[in-house]
This record gives structure tokens, C-alpha cells and sequence, in this order.
């Protein structure tokens, strides 16, 4: 806690950024990523992109699984819904703007017949149901050729706006930075609200829960539905993004990929999906330039690359869970407390 | 060729593939016995422990007999490792917490044999002698028969350890209530280290067994995210629901992928999840957890 900072009513404390500095410091960073496009270059906007698109999904499952402690394994099945959805609904003509939610929704639809079993089952067994839902949705996608293409995927119109086509980096940028904050800003708000709180409530203890009036069936379902939402936005962004693509993208290490980044992150908060989302990113991309900068004196480093990024993936997830069980968040909290308190020690 | 052998041939084969499944199924449900992990790493130790019969009986050249003792020495080592590096610390953690460790082991685990390895299929000398046999129409491959041989006796032993001996039951005890046993001086580390050491044991003969009958690869490890079907239908915990699920599913699996089509083999097992986890979710024979407030 700051020193110096009272609050005199609720209104205060629920705030999201409780102080003006919080708020101007706020306002420059989302100014900066807005300008991105400006002063980035193609490869800061590339990946500016992808990890836009990553953070939504993984704002989606901190719902699912940080708030509401549904360990779902099925993450990246709901991105390939909402990829598929917009795959059709472009064909159809749909603009962007209506068809991102429309495949949100069905994902979100997909994703209330896969959290069913929630009210069944709990804990590693709901996983369990998860992984194999994810399974399941992934044989769909590969053998449904009339709808999914099979293996060889499918081709996304670019999206357009106001006559002009989003096609590149730069100009798909603002569609996924424009969701991001959105749907960040909403994730915020549900964790304030009547509804996050009762996610807490189910996570720390569903019978206890239910007991003091919380629906499980209703708040275990709506969770795992929020979680598919975000994930069909992310997987209509993503099919945006590239323009086509196949149903091997949506395999278990991306679901993995997006607990690993909540893990890394921090649970239950919007600001651990983000730098859980960035970090994730960017720890395989250094270690490709780090490779790639060594790979004139070391020509074997590339063979042994991809093994030596899941070696790497899975020592962050363990060292994570052992040392820092709290996330990044809690390091970036640990840092902010220790300059609010200068010159006294925490 | 008659209904009937058809039908013969495909029991026949699916009741044999379950005892490898079986072993499998046995080191999930060892580990999730004793220390209430769902071990999604199984898979990996499993490859790992072909991988070291591998080194053992091709770079070192030792005969089979000798090069399986060797990779159980080994895999048992690394079992210790795992329990003392991973899992111990993480003991009381949240479900997301553990769940989440034995995926990143298995990545790890994944990442560490392909950069050792390599990624190509290596050829495994044959464990056990390659005879087809002919029943009728039905031709059964022998290694079938010789793996199935294997794993049951392994599996008998097992039974038989943890009935008679007395680690073996000090196991039980601690898997049954871990704060009464350690009351009544059984070391409930020791006792979660042999358990780990003995599913690795089990997967790394599945896993020899399997790449005795053909080659080693990473790819090896995928095979035992299906056994999850077999673990989920027999219950986390039972030992007899592991083996009579495995032979269920052998069966069924087999008869799917003959009358349906080969591609089913894939989904197949996930449907049998999902389906157990409506209807029936603690399994066939396992425990049926009641929640105290």
C-alpha cells in the first residue's frame, strides 16, 4: 500500500487507475502503442500484431481460468471457431466490425456446450473434459472439409473499412490494438463487478459459494463462455491478420501456450495477461535472433532450436510456479511498491 | 475371409494392444495414487525410457536382457529427479499449479531428447523375437503376443508388490491418508519417490516394448494422451479400473478402427473421456470423492 493515499468512499477504492499519475502514465503507454505504426518498423508492427492477438485470447482464458479457476485446455479449439466463422461470414460480405462479435458468439456458443460437464466435474478432471473438447474440436476442423477446408485450410477475404482494405501490418494494427483495448478494459470491469466477484467466490471455494446465492451453474458456464468469446475475437483477428490459414495452428501447445502465458503473467489479472502475453512472445522470437545472430559460427544451433524453445518453454513454466507463483504481475507490483515507499524498504 | 474372423482378428489384436495401454494407464494412475498428480509428462518419461533402452542397447551394445535393466536404472534416477525438483515443491499448490508443472516437464523432457536424439525415427533392436502366428484365418504378430506376455507379468508383479511386500504397503497407506500414515512412522517421501520411480518404471517398459516392435521417436509420446481415455474410464485411482478399462478400450478402439475407419483411432479416445466425465466421472472402479464443507 502507497503511503499518503486515503480513500473516503467506495467509489475511490473500486477505481481502476486509483491515482493521476496512474491515469497519465496510463493514457502515454496507450498513446505510444497507438502510434506505433508511426515510429515502429515492420518487423516492431508484425509482432506488435501477433502479440495484440495473443493478448486477447489470453485475456479470455484469465477470465476463465484466473478468475473463475476453470483450468481450460481448449483455448486455441475456440480461436479456430471464431477463425472458421469469419472465414464464412467474409465470404458473406459481412463487415468486420459485425462479423468479429458474431464469431465471438459462436465461439462463446461452442464454448457453453464445453463447459457443461463444468457443473459435473471440477478441478483436474474439468481439465481433463477440456483437453479432450480441444480434441475433439481439432479432429472437427481437419476432416469437416466442407466447412473447414481439411488440411488445406482457408483463404480470409481482408477485412475493410470505410472503403478501405485492411491489408498489411500497419493497417490490420488498429482493428487488433482497437479489440485489445476494448476487450481489456471490459476483462478490468468484469473483475469489479458483481460477476468477477463471483468468479472469485466459485474459485476459491464453489459449495461456499453457492451457499451464499451464487448460481454455479450460471457463473461456472458464463465464465467459460467469456473466456470462448475472447478466444473466437482472437481467432477472427488472426484469420484476418494472415489471410489464410490451416487447422494446424490451432494445436495443444497453443492452448498450452496461453495457460503457460496466464501462468507467467499473473492469474486473475488484466495486467498479468499482458505482460504474460508479451513476455511469451517474445522469449521464442529472441531466442530465434539470438540463434540466427549465432548461426554463422554455430551452423548446429538452428537444427537443435525448436527443441531447445521447448526446453526453454518448460523451464519458465516450472520456475515460474516454483519461485514466482504470483506472475510477473506481482514482480512489476514488488517494483512499483519499492518506488512509492523510497526511501524506506518494503 | 468370414464376419467372424474379421471380428476375431480385430478382438484378438485390440485385447493384446491393451497391454501396453494398460502400462500406460498403470503410471498415470501409480502417480495420481500416490501424490494426487495427474502425470501429463507420462508420455515423455515413457520416450525417455525407450530412448535410454536405445542408448543402452545400440551405442553401448549390450544384449537386450541386460540393456532393459539399464534404461530402468536410469529412468528410475530421473524419476527421483522429477519428484525431488518438481513435484515436492509444488506440493499443496493449487490443481493449475501442478497441472500446469507436468506440462512444462513435459515439454522440457520433449525439447531435452530431441536435442540429444535428434528428431529421426532410430531403429530399436526387437525385445523380444518377431513370429507371426496363424490361428485359422487369423494372423496375429507374435510381438503382439510377446508384449502382451510382458506386460502382464509386469503388471502381476506389481499387483503382488503392493499387496504382499512392505513398501508396498507403506504405498498404499500413504496414497490412502498421507497424515495417518506419517502418524504411524511410514516415510511418506520415501514412499512418493518409489512412486515415481515406479511409474517411470512401468512407461519405460511400455516404452521399450512399444519401440521393440518397430522404431523410437519424440512422436512416441503422443501415443499416451490417449491412455487418458483408458485412465478416465477405469477411475484416476484404481489399478484394477486401469486394467479392465485397458482392455475395454483395446477392444472397442480395435473394432472402431476395422468396421468404422482408421481415422476414428484419433477422436476416438477423447469422445470415451468426455462421455465418462458426464455420465460417470470418478470411473468404473475408482473412488467417488464426497466433498466435506
Amino acid at each position: 500500500m502507497r503511503t499518503g493515499v486515503f480513500f473516503e468512499n467506495y467509489r475511490g477504492e473500486e477505481q481502476l487507475w486509483d491515482s493521476p499519475a496512474a491515469r497519465a502514465w496510463m493514457a502515454v503507454f496507450i498513446l505510444t502503442v497507438a502510434l506505433l505504426p508511426v515510429w515502429g518498423s515492420d518487423y516492431v508492427v508484425a509482432m506488435a500484431c501477433i502479440v495484440g492477438i495473443h493478448l486477447v485470447a489470453t485475456m479470455g482464458l484469465n477470465i476463465t481460468t484466473g478468475s473463475a479457476g476453470l483450468i481450460s485446455l481448449s483455448q486455441a479449439a475456440f480461436m479456430g471457431v471464431g477463425c472458421y466463422a469469419i472465414s464464412w461470414f467474409a465470404k458473406w460480405g459481412l463487415p468486420f466490425w459485425i462479423a468479429l462479435p458474431l464469431a465471438g458468439a459462436l465461439a462463446a456458443a461452442i464454448g457453453m456446450l464445453v463447459g457443461l460437464p463444468s457443473l459435473r466435474v471440477k478441478g483436474m478432471y474439468f481439465a481433463i473434459a477440456t483437453l479432450a473438447a480441444h480434441f475433439v474440436l481439432s479432429f472437427l476442423f481437419r476432416e469437416w472439409t466442407p466447412v473447414t477446408g481439411g488440411p488445406r485450410g482457408v483463404t480470409i477475404p481482408p477485412a475493410s473499412f470505410l472503403g478501405m482494405e485492411l491489408t498489411g501490418d500497419r493497417r490490420m494494427f488498429y482493428p487488433i490494438f482497437t479489440c485489445a483495448l476494448l476487450l481489456g478494459l471490459a476483462a478490468a470491469n468484469v473483475t469489479r463487478s458483481y460477476v468477477g466477484r463471483a468468479f472469485v467466490a466459485v474459485r476459491d471455494r464453489d459449495i461456499s459459494a453457492e451457499i451464499l446465492g451464487v448460481n454455479l451453474l450460471r457463473y461456472k458456464v458464463l465464465a467459460f463462455m467469456l473466456g470462448a468469446f475472447y478466444a473466437g475475437i482472437a481467432g477472427g483477428l488472426l484469420g484476418y491478420f494472415y489471410g489464410a490459414i490451416t487447422s494446424e495452428y490451432f494445436s495443444f501447445s497453443l492452448s498450452v501456450f496461453y495457460v503457460a502465458a496466464i501462468i507467467v503473467g499473473g492469474l486473475g489479472r488484466v495486467l498479468g495477461s499482458v505482460l504474460g502475453a508479451v513476455f511469451m512472445t517474445f522469449v521464442p522470437e529472441s531466442l530465434r535472433l539470438v540463434s540466427s545472430a549465432l548461426s554463422g559460427s554455430l551452423p548446429a544451433l538452428a537444427t537443435v532450436l525448436l527443441p531447445m524453445g521447448q526446453v526453454v518453454f518448460g523451464v519458465l513454466i516450472i520456475a515460474f510456479l516454483i519461485f514466482e507463483p504470483h506472475g510477473l504481475a506481482q514482480v512489476w507490483a514488488r517494483v512499483r511498491r519499492a518506488f512509492h515507499l523510497w526511501p524506506f524498504k518494503t | 475371409m468370414t464376419d467372424f474372423y474379421i471380428l476375431a482378428e480385430f478382438t484378438l489384436l485390440g485385447l493384446l494392444a491393451s497391454g501396453i495401454s494398460a502400462l500406460l494407464a498403470l503410471s498415470f494412475v501409480l502417480v495420481y495414487k500416490g501424490t494426487h498428480v495427474v502425470n501429463f509428462a507420462a508420455g515423455e518419461v515413457m520416450m525417455l525410457g525407450a530412448y535410454l533402452y536405445y542408448t543402452a542397447a545400440v551405442a553401448l551394445r549390450m544384449p537386450p536382457a541386460i540393456a532393459l535393466p539399464l534404461a530402468l536404472v536410469g529412468i528410475a534416477l530421473a524419476g527421483v529427479a522429477i519428484e525431488a525438483l518438481v513435484l515436492r515443491p509444488l506440493a499443496g499448490q493449487p490443481t493449475i499449479a501442478i497441472l500446469m508443472a507436468t506440462i512444462g516437464l513435459a515439454s522440457l523432457l520433449h525439447g531435452g531428447v530431441e536435442i540429444i536424439w535428434g528428431q529421426d525415427p532410430l531403429e530399436v533392436p526387437a525385445l523380444l523375437p518377431r513370429f507371426p502366428v496363424n490361428w485359422g484365418e487369423v494372423m496375429i504378430p507374435g510381438a503382439a503376443i510377446g508384449n502382451f506376455v510382458v506386460a502382464s507379468l509386469l503388471i502381476a508383479a506389481l499387483v503382488a508388490f503392493f499387496r504382499f511386500s512392505r513398501a508396498g504397503i507403506a504405498m498404499r497407506a500413504t496414497a490412502s491418508d498421507p497424515v495417518t500414515a506419517a502418524t504411524l512412522g511410514v516415510d511418506i517421501r520415501a514412499s512418493q519417490r518409489m512412486t515415481w520411480i515406479l511409474s517411470g518404471v512401468t512407461g519405460t517398459v511400455a516404452g521399450a516394448l512399444i519401440a521393440g516392435s518397430g522404431s523410437v521417436s519424440p512422436a512416441l509420446a503422443a501415443t499416451a494422451l490417449s491412455v487418458l481415455a483408458v485412465v478416465i474410464l477405469g477411475g484416476l485411482d484404481s489399478v484394477a479400473g486401469a486394467i479392465l478399462a485397458s482392455l475395454i478400450v483395446g477392444v472397442l478402439e480395435s473394432l472402431t478402427v476395422g468396421y468404422v475407419g482408421g481415422k476414428m483411432r484419433d477422436v476416438f479416445p477423447y469422445l470415451v473421456v468426455l462421455a465418462m466425465l458426464i455420465v460417470r466421472p470418478y470411473g468404473l472402479l475408482g473412488t467417488r470423492e464426497i466433498e466435506r464443507l
